[in-house]
Parts: structure tokens; sequence; C-alpha cells
């Protein structure tokens, strides 16, 4: 396999309207910062992989037809990929594995959303004939299963809202984040409006327009590269009789392949920083457990004990995470830009001290696709 | 086996759309009846604007005026216009090249289909109300004179994109004989042949073991509230008024819950475990949809030991 490496990132600053720019400018803005972080051109540009949430989110069926000049793909290979919110890095893995194979030497994955040109409540809560019309968006769905977390776990109902705060205050230190909220409390969080019990409002994430873009090479160009050690996607159906949907299974599957690609054995010793899509807080200890941080029912204590804060063991989300900004299209390839951003020493004030590992995750659907990557300083 | 049943589905949505400063520039010039182009790395103008070069990649920011007057490069008949196309009477969709263009703009051509023909020339008819849109230009129709001459008009940054689908939902053979249970007051699920467990609505096949169900359970109306959610938002689209409990309901003998409303008890009273009944409409009302029962209410029997459905959450 030959090896990949993300040698440059960019972002947009996310937040709930950019009316001054087109789909095609958005996606431009986080291109050309990933360009100019890389310090390549459009002539070292391979092939473009691009990816955006589900087409009723923003009503755009076909994004890679119209925004075809815009990625800069012109003569180029063009690839669209779709996994509803994992999407963005799934994007930043089948970038990767275009690369790993040695089909090209420099592809430029870039990840959307324009929350504000539609209402994904709306999209997510379509009346199907026949059935009881009892949805109410992304919370409505996950919300019974953090339930089912917290009386599985037995843990205290104040863990979700400790990574709200935790994650709203890293997002303070994120210039692109969408909330930057420094003076966040536990006591704010827990008195604002319940949304869909158990989930409150400050533990749910905000509605976002924003892009992420990588450049992903088999050698260096400039600065220091994040070297990807491994790769990982796995997929379940959304309803099946004994699905777990605390731990689903293939969440379980894809880390193990994850972590044995990487030669890594214990991943809470081994990782220095994780960036993991958390858009409503419970998610952090739920997928804590479910990448086999620790084990079944114990993910809540390392929140608890503050080892997901900057400075912790496992420092989860310095960049606020989903919770701080959430344009859903590119909020995987977020995590996954982060965590590179991380390794690359390129994370300015939520930089991690001596991050050398970094992990990004992905989840999409009714927590049925996964994606994750590791990434590393060091060249594997 | 019986006939599927099958009911319309319909979805709109109103998309705004934020043009950015090309886009912007050439809907702001439709309204003000001036069609604008943008000039290529190649010297080319291209009508509509590009955004971005097809050449080099880069922001396209040199506007040029174009005439709303060109050349038919190429055209199709359209013999009998669906709705919302331009007209309301056959039609030419035609490629034309305007004056001052080097690209073609896609249009409507009011014309006898005789009068068609690629290498006519055209000129824009414009609406009265202009909005900032592509259908400011009504169509062209053939003729030799000069553009209509441009107008002051204020600045278009957003258009909306109103976007509906009509679909005819299909529901599966074997959901259909669920639905038609259902209009008889019966629960029909159905048993996987290998693994055994019981889909309540039933499946076409198992999701695990990928085999067709064939044994038809018929399952009591009251069964475990598995785990459930408040809903305390409202938002569009919404069926049910706000705050709803919205739970996963095991009936007795399935092995899969359902999503369903719990009523008739405060909402911080639902509990994990709490043991349920359903409380069906009145009969005239029934149709084929498991909104047949209104609601789930409190059966008043000792809640379930959690062991007895955690691992169906």
């Amino acid at each position: 396999m030959q090896p990949a490496a993300v040698v440059g990132t960019g972002q947009t600053h996310h937040t709930t309207k950019r009316l001054d720019v087109s789909m095609a400018g958005l996606c431009r803005e986080a291109i050309d910062r990933a360009m100019a972080d890389a310090g390549v051109d459009w002539p070292d540009i391979d092939a473009v992989v691009i990816g955006k949430a589900p087409d009723l989110f923003e009503g755009v069926m076909m994004p890679e037809l119209f925004l075809a000049d815009a990625l800069g793909a012109t003569g180029k290979p063009l690839l669209r990929v779709h996994t509803a919110g994992s999407v963005g890095g799934t994007t930043g893995n089948v970038a990767a594995s275009l690369v790993q194979s040695g089909v090209h030497q420099r592809v430029l994955a870039v990840a959307f959303e324009k929350q504000s040109e539609s209402n994904a409540m709306w999209a997510l809560s379509v009346p199907t004939p026949f059935t009881m019309p009892v949805h109410a968006g992304a919370g409505g769905y996950f919300a019974p299963h953090v339930r089912s977390y917290i009386r599985r776990s037995g843990a205290p109902e104040h863990v979700g809202a400790m990574v709200a705060v935790k994650d709203r205050r890293n997002g303070a230190l994120n210039p692109y984040a969408h909330l930057r909220q420094p003076d966040i409390t536990l006591e704010s969080v827990r008195a604002s409006a319940m949304l869909w019990d158990p989930i409150r409002y400050d533990e749910t994430c905000p509605s976002s327009d924003g892009a992420c873009a990588v450049v992903i090479s088999a050698t260096p160009t400039s600065g220091t590269p994040a070297w990807i050690h491994a790769t990982a996607m796995r997929t379940e159906p959304t309803t099946f009789a004994g699905r777990d949907q605390v731990n689903p299974q293939a969440g379980r599957d894809a880390a193990a392949a994850l972590w044995r690609q990487a030669g890594i054995t214990d991943p809470l010793s081994e990782v220095d920083v994780a960036e993991i899509y958390v858009p409503f807080s419970w998610f952090e200890p739920m997928w804590l457990e479910n990448l086999g941080f620790t084990e079944a029912g114990q993910g809540w204590k390392l929140t608890e004990a503050g080892e997901t804060e900057i400075g912790g063991r496992l420092p989860i989300n310095p960049s606020g995470g989903v919770l701080s900004s959430n344009p859903i299209g590119a909020s995987g390839m977020l995590r996954f830009a982060e965590a590179a951003m991380q390794v690359m020493g390129r994370a300015g004030d939520h930089q991690v001290d001596g991050a050398r590992v970094a992990l990004g995750h992905a989840y999409g659907g009714g927590s049925q696709f996964f994606a994750m990557w590791v990434v590393g300083s060091e060249q594997p | 086996m019986t006939t599927p049943l099958s009911a319309p589905l319909n979805i709109g949505f109103d998309y705004t759309r934020s043009l950015g400063p090309t886009l912007s520039h050439f809907m702001t010039g439709l309204r003000r009846r001036q069609v604008t182009g943008v000039r290529g790395s190649d010297g080319r103008v291209h009508v509509p604007p590009l955004e971005y070069d097809p050449v080099t990649a880069e922001p396209l920011t040199e506007h040029v005026d174009v005439a709303s007057t060109g050349v038919v490069r190429s055209w199709s008949w359209a013999a009998e216009p669906l709705d919302g196309q331009p007209l309301d009477r056959p039609f030419a969709w035609a490629l034309i090249q305007l004056d001052g263009a080097d690209t073609s703009l896609l249009h409507a051509v009011d014309a006898p289909h005789d009068q068609m023909r690629t290498g006519v020339r055209v000129r824009a008819r414009w609406r009265e109300e202009r909005v900032g849109a592509i259908t400011d230009i009504e169509c062209f129709e053939i003729s030799d004179g000069p553009g209509a001459e441009p107008v002051e008009a204020d600045e278009v940054s957003m258009v909306i994109t109103p976007v509906n689908l009509k679909y005819t939902h299909s529901a599966s053979p074997v959901e259909s004989t669920f639905l038609r249970g259902l209009m008889e007051g019966r629960l029909l699920g159905q048993r996987c042949p290998k693994c055994h467990k019981v889909y309540m609505p039933p499946r076409p096949a198992c999701p695990t073991d990928g085999v067709p169900t064939s044994e038809e359970v018929e399952l009591p109306d009251h069964g475990t509230v598995t785990t459930f959610c408040i809903v305390n938002v409202p938002f569009l689209g919404q069926r049910i008024k706000p705050p709803y409990v919205a739970a996963y309901v095991l009936l007795d003998g399935a092995d899969i819950p359902f999503q369903h409303l719990i009523l008739e008890c405060a909402a911080d009273e639902v509990r994990m475990g709490m043991r349920v009944e359903a409380v069906w409409k009145p009969r005239e009302e029934w149709g084929p949809s498991m909104q047949n029962i209104d609601h789930f209410r409190p059966s008043g029997e000792p809640d379930a030991p959690f062991d007895s459905y955690s691992q169906h959450l």
C-alpha cells in the first residue's frame, strides 16, 4: 500500500447563515485554505472527492454536477460520496484509499453543508404513509437511545451537561467554531430547555453553514504531514430484532479493524487526542465505549473524571466538536481534519501538547454508518 | 398474495439560495432587463456566468454585459408542455448564443414549429414583474429587432427555489397484509423461519438472515415501553402538538419494538419497562394505518423487569 498523508486542511468560519456566498463559494473558502496550507496548486491535484448531507437537507441532488468548476475538477476524476451524517469522514477515507491504492498521488477531498437553505428537522421527519407520525428529527431519533445508555450504564445525569460545557469551552478556543461560549457552566446547561427529554438545548449541536477540505498526498508537500495510519468503515441496517442502538456492532467492528490496522493494542494509552462525532453530548461516553477506549458502561467515568478535557488523559474534541459547529455534510470531515491538525501541530489555541497519534471519527444515519481514521506525526 | 397498498406522499420545501457575488450580479441584471456574463481566462464570455473558470478553476470576476438578442444554435421541440414549463403551448427548448456571448443559454422560444430553425435570430420577451430569476425572461421570440432597454432595480442576493416531490408510496405485499389486518383491529406480525424472531410490523425478509418470513403471528395489543423520549420541540411539518411521548413499544411476543405515542398519563410518569395497552380509534375512523391505534396508555400492570427488554434497546 502506498503511504498517504494529510498535507493540508482548510475550513470555513462556521455560522448559522452564510448568505454572502453560494455553495460553490463556501466550498472554495475551505478548499483555498486547504491548498494554501498544503502549499499546492490546481495542477498538483489528480482527483477530487466530494461529500454532502442527504439531498432533502438542502434540496441539491447532484452537487458534483454543478460544482465541478468550483472544485477544480475539470478534466479530472470527480467522485461523490453519500453516507448521511458520516459522509465527511467517509469522503476522507475514500480520498485516502485513492492515494493508498496508488491510483493517484494527490487528492482533494471536500465536504459541505448549507443548512440555512433548508430545514434539516423537516427533512428528517417526512411523514411516511401508514406509519405513526411521532418522528421528531435527529434529536427525536437519538434521545430514546441516550435514555437507554443512561439506564444501562447507570451514568449520573450531569455527565451529559459536562460534555456540553467542555465542548463549548473548547469551541471558544477555535476561531472557526460556530458556537464560542467560554462562560458556559454546568448550571447554565442544566437550566437550558429540555428539547427531546433527556436531551437539553445546550446538549444539542447547532445548525451551521460550513465546509471543510483536506489535501491527501503520497509524499509530504510543505510542513509536517499527518500520516494516515489506518482507515475503517462499517455499516449496519437501521433496524433489526436485537439491534444494539446504544453500542452498535458496526461501530465496534470498525474500531476493532481500525486499531488492528494502526497497530494499536491499548487505544486509551496510545491515542493522544480524538475528534469524535458527538452531535448530542451523551454520545461522548457512548462512543468512548463503542470505540473501545473503555469497557461497555464505563465511558462516562472517563468524562466525569475530566480525562476528556484538554490536558486530560484523552482529550476529546478540543476543536469544540459537532456540539460547537454542525455543518452536517462537513462535520465528519471536520473531525478528520481536526485530528490531522493536532498531529501536524497546527491546531492553534486548541492544540493538545505533544499530540502524535489522533483519531478522527464520524457516524451517520440511525447510528448505522461509521467512518474513522488514525493519523500520526510519524510515517508508519 | 394481496395487492400492495399505496398512498400519495407529497413533500415540498421552498429552498432559499444565497447567490454569492457572481450569480447575484447575473440575477440582479435579469431584474434590470440586462443579461450579463463573465469573461473567462481564455477570453470567452460565459452566459450564464460561471463562478469559477473551467480552465484554471480561479474565481471569475470580470462581468460583461451582453445583448438580450441572439442566435439559436440548436433546439428541440416540446410538443406537449408539462406543468411548470415556461409556456403552456407547444414551444422549442433552444440553446441561444446571445450577441456578445461565446457560450449558449438554454431557454424557451415561443414560435410556430415551422419557423424554428438553427440560425434563426431571437430576442428576449421580458416579464413586467421581475424578481431576479431566469424566468424574468418569459421566453425568447423570433425577431430581428433590438432588445429591450435596461431599467433600474434593487440588488438580488437570494433566490427561492421551491421543490415539490409527488410520490406514490407503496407498501410491500407483507406490509400490505399487516395494514389490512389493522383495518380489522388485528396486529399481524411475521416470524423468521431461521432465527424465529417475530417482526412487527413484518418485513418481506428477515434483515438478519435474508430469508422471506412466512409464518404469520397474531400479536396482542399490549406490551412494554423499552425506551422513549419526550418531544418538547415544535418544528415545521410536525403532526402531533408537543409535548408528547414518542416511545418504543415492544408488543408481548414480538422481537422488535416500534415507535408510538403514549398518552393518559403525565409525560414524566412514563418509564422504561412501563406496561402499556393500545387505545384504538373508533372503528369508523380506521384505515390501513398504524394510526388506527390512537395511542398507548399505561395498563396498570407492574413494570416489566429490565432484563425482559434490555436486549431490545
